[in-house]
């Protein structure tokens, strides 16, 4: 920091700093939402950075608090809505354990392969965006094309494009319908090539790796105390996915490979992100062939709904509907957290339940919460430009952060 | 003689080593240590739990490199009335702890941002939603809420509606900040069913204990 001494007199020294503090958003395009950072300026170098969050606060922890647990899972598509199904499946996979119920075979291979989808989903809008902040525009323009091939899937299993509702406590809401497997696997065959191509727009550009290369160095002891995990930790050489270490529903049954990175830095992060969709797309063949026909919910009316057909016919059936969406489920008093490898990184929900229909207490662990924390030691003494490259390595999305 | 041998042996055969809920249980200021849903849980004094969170991060039997989350939990029936959950994660062995606390809304917990930095948000969130005080702690702003925000809003007596509404005023061209003013009364439906409560019908005790004696 740039200070000159202006008067001194015994102990006492005055010094004049020649700084400036802007503000960064709240409405920036690199900003990826509603960020408003405070960056203490010495000229172009930041000096300090303080991220004031919570412009996108709903207070869904506590909304959540006043539903019953179905209820309460669209609001999981809602907090990081560019990979809504992977968050699903923490809440979905907490209230199984509570409630000691298991899905399906079926819905367990449909959930892992949605969940790679989602990954996928996920790592071409961070990998483009994070390239048009600094200043490569056409794969944003390749990646959406290719996003919307996904979100097409999305709507066909569930109905909707973004905001899925689609994993449900027991299962998923419904099966895919006829043809959907046959067009995801059509998909994955071309999609490494699209990947190639788009590593040729950045992967070797010179550019690229002049702003990225060296830049928001992390050490994997500074990412463990900073609370990193997926893509950000793994770049950082710490050999850590949930989905290998502590394997949920289908991970077990698939071969893939993790990525690691050596230098931690913004062009790391990157890499791990390329890396990993394409080891998604091996785990998406992979569940396509070993899915076989069979129930997509478990068979107690008690936590899924009976079929249309069903309730037209059984008084039962029409019981059950009724009491499962007005009174929804009740679950044992009891508390676990779960987590999820989610494309950002480890996404955890601690959900107490006091043997009621609604949860006593969902605290929602937020991947980006614990990422963006650490702009302010990533970023000292870097450029300003170089915050940008920063924020978008970190795949920061508000949704999720502020919830 | 072979007999007395063999005794020998069993006498000196050492004791299994102690599991990795003894071992926390043994530490100092942790009062049980417990298997939820497979997931280890430790019960701690409030006060020890900066020395406890050293002694977990840095003990090579414990090795908690992360803490993945920090967050209140309100039983406003219980003198105590919040609980401070603590989710740890060990990357290098490959385990998981909670770690709970109980505190009120005066008796400040000791701040672990020294022992993990990543703790001074979530130490910022438990604050700002719950009113839970962290001691040592350099930047307890609130993080969530507005600016200017009063009340903790994730405490189980305050309403879900809020106090305050924002809108924004074409007359005077500005936000304003007004009482909630809700056009029908926040509707709160209990569904604890009372059929579900009674197990047993009154004058239907003999039917019961049938059934009691017929389970084993």
């Amino acid at each position: 920091m740039s200070a000159t001494v202006i008067a001194e007199s015994g102990a006492t020294k005055t010094l004049q700093v020649d700084t400036h503090a802007i503000n960064f958003g709240p409405q920036h395009p690199a900003a990826h939402g509603v960020l408003r950072l405070i960056l203490e300026m010495d000229g172009e170098v930041v000096e300090r950075a303080d991220p004031h969050i919570g412009l996108l606060h709903r207070g869904t922890e506590k909304l959540i608090e006043y539903k019953s647990y179905i209820q309460a899972v669209p609001y999981f598509d809602r907090l990081d809505y560019v990979s809504p199904m992977a968050q699903e499946h923490a809440f979905v996979l907490a209230i199984e354990k509570l409630l000691s119920i298991e899905a399906p075979e079926r819905a367990k291979w449909i959930r892992t392969l949605f969940s790679e989808i989602t990954r996928v989903l996920n790592h071409l809008l961070n990998v483009t965006t994070y390239a048009l902040d600094v200043g490569a525009i056409t794969p944003s323009l390749w990646g959406f094309e290719e996003r919307e091939k996904l979100m097409a899937f999305y709507e066909a299993a569930s109905g909707a494009r973004m905001h899925s509702n689609y994993f449900r406590p027991g299962g998923v809401a419904k099966d895919l319908p006829a043809g959907l497997e046959a067009q995801i696997g059509e998909w994955a065959e071309t999609f490494p090539a699209f990947v190639d191509d788009l590593e040729t727009l950045l992967t070797g550009n010179r550019i690229w790796k002049q702003r990225t290369v060296d830049i928001g160095i992390f050490s994997a002891e500074q990412a463990l105390a900073w609370g990193f995990t997926g893509p950000c930790l793994r770049a950082s050489g710490v050999p850590w996915d949930l989905r290998r270490a502590q394997p949920y529903e289908m991970y077990n049954h698939v071969k893939f490979d993790v990525a690691i990175g050596r230098n931690g830095d913004c062009y790391d992060r990157y890499l791990m992100r390329i890396a990993e969709m394409r080891e998604s797309v091996k785990i998406i063949k992979q569940c396509l062939a070993a899915m076989k026909p069979g129930p997509v919910k478990v068979l107690d009316r008690k936590f899924s709904p009976p079929s249309r057909s069903e309730m037209k016919r059984s008084m039962e059936a029409l019981i059950h509907h009724f009491k499962l969406y007005t009174e929804g489920f009740h679950v044992p008093a009891g508390a676990t957290y779960t987590a999820v490898e989610s494309p950002k990184g480890e996404f955890g929900v601690y959900l107490v339940a006091d043997g009621t229909n609604r949860p006593y207490r969902c605290k929602i662990r937020a991947t980006g919460f614990a990422h963006l924390q650490a702009i302010e030691a990533m970023a000292k003494r870097h450029m300003l430009a170089d915050a940008v490259a920063i924020i978008g390595s970190l795949d920061i999305v508000f949704g999720e952060i502020d919830r | 003689m072979a007999d007395e041998q063999e005794v020998a042996a069993v006498a000196a055969e050492p004791p299994p080593p102690p599991t990795l809920a003894e071992q926390l249980a043994a530490l100092p200021g942790v009062h049980r240590a417990a298997t939820e849903k497979g997931e280890l849980v430790i019960w701690a004094d409030a006060a020890v739990i900066l020395e406890l969170s050293l002694t977990l991060r840095d003990d090579p039997r414990f090795a908690f490199e992360q803490v993945m989350d920090i967050c209140g939990v309100d039983w406003p029936e219980r003198k105590l009335r919040f609980d401070v959950v603590y989710n740890l994660l060990s990357v290098s062995r490959n385990a998981r702890l909670r770690v709970i606390v109980q505190t009120d809304d005066v008796i400040p917990v000791a701040s672990v941002h020294t022992v993990w930095p990543v703790a001074t948000w979530w130490e910022r969130e438990a604050w700002d939603l719950f009113g839970i005080v962290f001691s040592g702690q350099p930047d307890l702003r609130r993080i969530l809420t507005d600016y200017g925000f009063e009340g903790h809003p994730l405490r189980k007596d305050f309403p879900l509606t809020g106090y305050v509404e924002v809108r924004y005023d074409e007359d005077r061209k500005q936000v304003v900040y007004e009482p909630v003013k809700l056009t029908q009364d926040f509707r709160n439906f209990d569904f604890l069913s009372p059929w579900e409560a009674i197990t047993s019908l009154p004058g239907d005790e003999k039917a019961l204990a049938a059934r009691a004696e017929a389970k084993p």
